[in-house]
């Protein structure tokens, strides 16, 4: 075998053994911290107010917080808006990356095509912003830590090197998604040999390997946030009817 | 104080009353400290009487159990994403500059010692993200959990609804836990084991007191208005602040003359005449054995139900009652039951129905100041409003952002009433004067028996001419007996 083919099998297994590793990590390390979360009691009502008086307006308000932001919103227009672009841009490209893992591809992941650019750019551009709005404020410079930019960076890597291999260093599809199966199905096949296309699948398995042991938990930890979970009333819902009046 | 932003607050339509954020001074506040707690105040409140030997073991493992037992503290530990959306919103950072005061700040001081001792992440601490708890740490967290004031503020801005004050409390009850405690919290929570309140009113002391206001008030106003004390079988348990007895005696004032207008059979208790539960700023232990004792004595005076007076941490505490000591089933509903829903309650069937002058309140200019305890922590918004356009034509509100949820901490609640930090105090103050400035009122109505304490000081510091005073004040003076 020719040295090359060596190192193409070598670099198959390390990111074979790498994406089994993190995924597991990941869902593991998630479904262990939310369980955790579940199952840590209150000691006492989580009495925030004015807030939630029912268990549907709490599930109301928790997925307030989860779509729209509006704590963030009354708190600083400008880091609402980059975060909600963020999110959303996210979102949209994590939805239309189904292509390479599902057969047939939903209608609605095609029909996203057209604008997948403006999207993948958009998300590019909130890093930008986000990163941007740490270093260049000196309060958010003050609070921010190696692991604030390691996440910044770490995404900003992911969607260079995901915008580059869509759009300009063309990657096969038909190999990505051979490969993806492969994993999936447990019938893993060579990687693509594709050394851009390897730098993002790398970027991405490192940030799923980080994730739950990192601030990223705020996902799914939000829903075990008492103050927004909880409702809380004083007196129940009824009226009050103090009966002790004599006048 | 040099430290901190000395300029002068101005009415400036420009900025409309709501403080900007000042330039980061690093470590301006770091030496304002409160005083050590003393052996005779922990020895009588079931705490290490001085710091552990093996403080750090016994700290990691307190902290260890509180994560455990508090789903508050164990999720907020870990989803910060430190967005920065709270850096600008807390009093105290407002106030000195310091950037440790930004709630983030002030939390990461937990997070720090919690990603350490509980996390993967204190295998690198060198990245920034984890640090020992140390003699260094410890003192920042003595500096800056008692530079909080558990107000809640900046939980509000929080896209995860991370409540520093759940941070706070949890850290207090650490240090407590080793022996590092302030001695104004455990000074308070022992005398209320010794007499029954805060401030230390022996039962006859309380009697006089009470005595001495039904002269004044019969002289005054020629009503016989009884402020009863110890009655056994009387109807309603009020539990105000001690304060109300000693300094706000126009509060004490109102309950007496609201209580007689309406002919409800009432007492106060001198087992327990005292609604503020410093418990809250130190230990979960303390907590409810402070509130314990508002059951206890409404059991022994076999009262039919318990009405809690104008004091914010004492709702805060109450309103957890049956959370802490049990189910009130043996009293009267509505329970837990505020003054303010008391009066509004009555307002709705009518009872002051043509016999309240507003006019009485002519000379005073009202704002409202929500305690941030009464309004973030005890549903208590509207009411009071309710109560002061009810009995005053004059009332203006702060600006927006400065009141209901979004409220500021008068600048000394929940454990940092003490005079060794007045500069903090002051400083924490600064948002709540320039907002009060900015209304031109002259009386500021609040519901809470440290903000009035420490809003007079506060606001002469700032040069703001204004009477501080309850809202049941408002309504006594308008009352037609």
């Amino acid at each position: 075998m020719e040295a090359s083919e060596i190192t193409w099998t070598l670099l198959s297994l390390f990111f074979i053994g790498l994406a089994y590793f993190s995924a597991f990590a990941f869902v593991a390390g998630l479904l262990w911290k939310l369980a955790v979360y579940l199952r840590t009691p209150m000691p006492y009502p989580h009495s925030l107010t004015p807030g939630a008086k029912t268990e549907g307006q709490a599930i109301l308000r928790v997925l307030g917080d989860v779509t729209i932001f509006p704590n963030l919103f009354k708190a600083d227009k400008w880091l609402w808006a980059g975060a909600w672009v963020f999110h959303a841009a996210l979102a949209s490209v994590l939805f239309r990356h189904l292509r390479y893992f599902t057969y047939p591809v939903p209608g609605l992941v095609l029909y996203m095509e057209p604008v997948a650019l403006f999207f993948g750019s958009l998300f590019g551009a909130a890093i930008l912003f986000l990163f941007w709005r740490r270093l260049g404020l000196p309060r958010t410079l003050y609070i921010s830590n190696i692991p604030d930019y390691f996440v910044l960076v770490l995404l900003g890597l992911v969607a260079a090197t995901g915008l580059a291999v869509s759009y300009w260093l063309h990657v096969n599809i038909v190999d990505v998604k051979g490969f993806i199966v492969g994993l999936m199905t447990f019938h893993p096949v060579e990687i693509p040999r594709h050394p851009l296309f390897l730098l993002h699948l790398f970027f991405v398995l490192v940030l799923m390997l980080y994730f739950p042991f990192s601030k990223l938990l705020h996902v799914g930890g939000i829903l075990f946030s008492p103050s927004r979970h909880e409702p809380f009333t004083v007196q129940g819902n009824g009226s009050r009817s103090p009966d002790f009046m004599k006048r | 104080m040099s430290k901190f932003d000395e300029t002068p607050i101005i009415k400036d339509p420009a900025i409309n009353g709501v403080l900007k954020p000042p330039k980061l001074r690093e470590h301006a506040s770091a030496e304002v400290r409160c005083y050590p707690s003393k052996p005779k105040d922990t020895a009588a409140i079931d705490l290490p009487t001085e710091r552990v030997p093996d403080w750090q073991e016994r700290a990691i493992a307190k902290f260890g159990e509180l994560l455990e037992k508090n789903q508050a503290l164990r999720v907020y530990m870990d989803i910060c994403a430190r967005c920065g959306a709270c850096t600008d919103k807390c009093q105290f950072y407002l106030g000195t500059g310091d950037p440790q005061n930004f709630p983030v700040a002030r939390a990461e001081l937990l997070r720090k010692v919690y990603r350490r001792y509980f996390t993967p992440a204190g295998l690198f601490p060198d990245l920034g993200d984890a640090a020992d708890l140390d003699e260094e740490m410890l003192q920042k967290w003595y500096t800056y959990f008692y530079q909080c004031s558990e107000c809640r503020r900046c939980s509000v801005f929080c896209p995860y609804g991370i409540d520093t004050a759940e941070i706070t409390i949890a850290a207090r009850e650490i240090m407590a836990s080793i022996g590092v405690s302030t001695k104004y919290v455990t000074e308070v929570v022992a005398k209320v084991y010794q007499t029954g309140n805060n401030l230390g009113i022996p039962p006859a002391a309380w009697k006089d007191n009470c005595e001495f206001l039904e002269e004044d008030v019969q002289a005054e106003t020629g009503h016989p208005i009884r402020f009863p004390v110890d009655v056994q079988g009387a109807d309603v348990l009020l539990v105000p602040p001690s304060a109300d007895n000693f300094a706000n005696t126009d509060t004490m004032i109102g309950y007496g003359k609201l209580f007689h207008y309406l002919g409800v059979n009432w007492t106060t208790s001198t087992y327990c005449n005292e609604g503020g539960n410093f418990g809250l700023f130190l230990n979960f232990a303390n907590l409810k054995k402070v509130n314990a004792r508002i059951l206890q004595a409404a059991r022994d005076l076999g009262v039919k139900t318990i009405i809690w007076g104008e004091c914010g941490h004492a709702w805060r505490a109450g309103i957890m009652t049956p959370a802490l000591n049990g189910p009130m089933d043996a009293f009267d509903p509505p329970y837990p039951y505020h003054i303010s829903q008391y009066i509004v309650d009555m307002l709705h069937k009518g009872a002051f129905d043509g016999r309240i002058d507003k006019s009485a309140n002519d000379d005073y200019l009202v704002t409202y100041h929500d305690p941030c305890n009464s309004a973030r922590a005890g549903y208590l918004i509207e009411e009071p409003r309710e109560i002061i356009r009810a009995v005053c034509n004059r009332f203006v509100e702060m600006p927006e952002g400065t009141i209901r949820e979004k409220t500021f901490c008068c600048g000394a609640g929940n454990g940092l009433l003490t005079d060794e930090i007045m500069p903090i105090r002051m400083a924490g103050g600064k948002p709540r004067a320039l907002a009060v400035k900015h209304t031109g009122a002259n009386y500021l109505a609040t519901v809470c028996a440290i903000c009035k304490a420490q809003l007079p000081e506060s606001m002469h510091y700032w040069d703001v001419p204004v009477k501080v005073g309850g809202v049941i004040d408002l309504l006594a003076r308008a009352l037609k007996l």
